[in-house]
């Protein structure tokens, strides 16, 4: 873990909202010289802080009109192996993310799908045929918004 | 419309979000002005969104994620708008996402240990709005995530 102060979480809140800003452009926003900013990003890049980047695509207009968060819990644990689990579900191309996750359920997933048909399909079909799926809870997303996170606000 | 030339980009794209335009290029088959112009095409014409850093929040020292479902009561049909207002204005909170479904929100909420994590849920969570029902799902780890479609 590495230190930070409220400049490198400026920084940090700049890139998150548009990872194409240069060096230049994101000092000038926290009140730095390029090359200031420039040896931040490296520091904060080199210490895992940033850690790529995420590309937001429209999915609707690239063919995937429906996402679905799953909620599912194991059954007959014990006798059925994570392991199997976790890769067989992996498997699955239309799975983006997978979480093992303590509460209510065991697994929580985010599907995508060209619309519901298509999600009763890859539901039935693909997930609910995997050997120890016990109760699945399937909530389809309306809106999603992401935050920069406890970074404070871009200055400027 | 998306040809399928584009979706060999964007394929390329998901699977690596940094790689240089020639590399991109490469990799998806066609030369590098084409690839730029395809690129510039599909972010004018709003198919690619944004691009966006990603932070590691564990390495700046929040170790813990919980995924809090919500239920929101219905009597208000101003609920939703004014429980978003509020969460937005939480620093622990990252993602917001509304459902169709028994859950009404999702709010992604790190902290940097448990006890941080308390302050944060006693302090700011249960004090948002119109909240109904609430439970927690704690992420213990994290087995896939892959931004990539089966375009």
């Amino acid at each position: 873990m590495i230190a930070t102060d409220a400049i490198d979480r400026a920084i940090l809140a700049a890139l998150q909202s548009d990872a194409t800003l240069s060096a230049g452009q994101v000092g000038r926003q926290v009140g730095l010289s390029q090359p200031a900013c420039w040896r931040r990003i490296k520091r904060l890049t080199d210490a895992g802080v940033l850690v790529g980047h995420r590309i937001a695509l429209d999915l609707e207009r690239v063919g995937f009109g429906v996402t679905v968060f799953l909620g599912i819990k194991l059954a007959a644990k014990g006798r059925t192996s994570i392991g199997d689990f976790e890769r067989a579900i992996s498997a699955i191309p239309e799975v983006q993310s997978i979480h093992h996750v303590l509460g209510l359920y065991d697994y929580r997933l985010r599907v995508v799908a060209r619309d519901l048909g298509d999600f009763e399909r890859v539901l039935r079909r693909r997930i609910m045929t995997i050997p120890g799926v016990g109760d699945i809870e399937s909530n389809v997303l309306l809106s999603e918004e992401r935050l920069p996170g406890p970074v404070g606000r871009v200055i400027g | 419309m998306l040809d399928d030339t584009d979706r060999r980009l964007l394929r390329q794209l998901l699977a690596d979000p940094g790689a240089a335009t020639a590399v991109l290029a490469e990799r998806s088959g066609m030369t590098q002005a084409s690839c730029w112009r395809r690129l510039e095409k599909l972010t004018d014409t709003g198919i690619i969104r944004g691009r966006h850093a990603v932070v590691d929040w564990p390495a700046l020292g929040y170790e813990v994620e919980v995924s809090l479902r919500i239920t929101l009561e219905k009597n208000d049909p101003r609920a939703f708008d004014h429980f978003i207002f509020a969460a937005r204005k939480v620093p622990e909170v990252t993602e917001i996402q509304t459902f169709l479904g028994r859950v009404d929100v999702r709010v992604v909420v790190i902290a940097r240990d448990m006890a941080h994590y308390q302050s944060i849920y006693r302090e700011q969570i249960l004090t948002l709005p119109h909240i109904a029902d609430l439970e927690a799902l704690m992420t213990v780890a994290t087995v896939k995530t892959n931004p990539s479609l089966p375009l």
